[in-house]
């Protein structure tokens, strides 16, 4: 139980292992472990953020969709206000093309009977001056009974 | 196993607790090497370096090997201790308490080997002593301790500064604004720092020493049930098999519980180590 020079022996020794252990153990092992406690740190923070970007890109396809539903009954209700726009213009215009040509088709008839009686009477003075031409035995100068003539032609 | 000198209970525990002595100088008790010391506790901290330098090489952030994870357990328990003890900024403390939590422990584990199997093994080679548990050798134990204190004088004067230091010693643990009562204590405070100093690896070496010589030594005790019994007194006699069973489980009983020993006095050890680092590093501006 002798104290001797084995305390040198150890206490050199002690020095040796524990700078031995300073420069090709501990940071070795403590820098693989803080290496990968920070891999999980950044692993579970990377999933934090996923979620929540998730989340942000659920909520915001939400109001997408809401957006494109309220656009496109919007849109409907354009259309359906346009077919009804166009359908009465159409029915206006078929309305507006009857009337012209019903008008047209008056005017003509008239002109047309117009002139029939102007012919009928054209011929009906000349059918008078002839009767007349009969009955009187002479010519009848048209140019002097025009006034008569005119006359008579008015009142058939 | 008694050598031919020592016969008897008290031979045979006398005779196991001899260390093999290697005179460097004949005749001058200081150059005396406790070989069998010095072996087995080169060997313990071989193993420790070679273990953990094997992981250490291979050490990977990824998904660590069943190896690795048990040596992680180990540093990371041992990081735990000093980042909660020390609050000094050194690179020396956190692997100096992983060298002393595993080199004392796998110094002390050698106690739970059979007493005889390798004095037993060393006698058939003609070594006639070995005592197989360095940590039962003084020389040992102060050896660890005077290195713990050589780092705790170090970094006391370079935390301090030398003066700081010497300042210290004076002025603590009594302090006074008074510049004469502060005068009229610090040949207290010096005496007190003194006992202090010299009780920090006193208490170290002789804790461990204790501790490890004490159960070596029961250890031996409960061998001596079968001392000097032949194998065939096992099954011809009747006080044979009752001595052998008795001693089988006063055995396992001592072995269980030194388990615990040993690893709390290594852990003991490291955190009393550093504590008086931490002591060293600490600066009292306050008075």
């Amino acid at each position: 139980m002798n104290l001797n020079v084995t305390i040198l022996i150890q206490i050199l020794a002690f020095f040796a292992v524990v700078w031995l252990t300073m420069k090709y153990i501990w940071p070795h092992i403590l820098g693989a472990m803080e290496e990968r406690e920070k891999k999980i740190a950044n692993g579970l923070a990377a999933g934090d953020r996923a979620e929540k970007e998730l989340n942000q890109a659920k909520a915001k396809v939400d109001t997408l969709i809401v957006e494109a539903k309220e656009q496109a009954s919007h849109i409907k209700d354009q259309a359906t206000q346009m077919a009804t726009k166009i359908k009465e213009q159409a029915k206006n215009d078929a309305l507006a093309e009857k009337e012209r040509q019903f008008s047209a088709a008056k005017a003509e008839i008239e002109q047309e009977a117009n002139r029939a009686k102007e012919a009928l009477r054209q011929q009906v003075s000349a059918l008078a001056i002839a009767g007349t031409e009969q009955l009187l035995g002479k010519e009848v100068d048209a140019n002097k009974h025009a006034d008569l003539l005119d006359d008579l032609i008015k009142e058939i | 196993m008694a050598g031919k000198e020592n016969t008897g209970v008290g031979g045979y525990i006398e005779h196991h607790l001899q260390n093999n002595v290697l005179e460097l100088v004949p005749g001058n008790p200081f150059w005396n090497v406790h070989i069998d010391s010095v072996i087995y506790s080169l060997i313990a901290g071989g193993l420790f370096l070679w273990f953990f330098r094997r992981v250490a090489k291979k050490a990977t952030a990824g998904v660590p090997s069943r190896t690795q994870n048990f040596i992680e357990m180990i540093v990371g328990f041992v990081n735990d201790q000093v980042v909660d003890s020390f609050k000094g900024k050194s690179k020396l403390v956190a692997p100096l308490a992983l060298t002393i939590f595993m080199w004392v422990w796998l110094m002390n584990f050698m106690d739970l080997l059979p007493v005889d199997l390798l004095p037993a093994i060393g006698q058939k080679a003609g070594i006639e002593y070995m005592k197989i548990v360095p940590t039962t050798d003084l020389n040992i134990t102060f050896g660890l301790a005077i290195g713990v204190m050589i780092l705790v004088f170090y970094y006391s004067i370079v935390v301090k500064t030398p003066l700081g230091y010497l300042k210290e010693l004076f002025t603590h643990p009594f302090a006074s604004k008074n510049a004469l009562a502060q005068i009229a204590v610090a040949p207290f405070n010096l005496l007190l720092n003194i006992v202090e100093t010299l009780a920090k690896p006193i208490s170290l070496a002789l804790r461990l020493f204790g501790n490890l010589y004490s159960g070596e030594l029961i250890f031996l005790l409960i061998a001596v049930f079968t001392l000097d019994m032949a194998l065939s007194q096992l099954v011809t006699t009747i006080s044979g098999p009752i001595m052998a069973t008795v001693q089988f489980i006063l055995t396992f009983m001592w072995l269980v519980f030194h388990i615990l020993i040993i690893t709390l006095q290594a852990y003991i050890f490291m955190m009393l180590s550093l504590v008086y680092l931490n002591m060293a590093h600490e600066v009292h501006d306050d008075h």
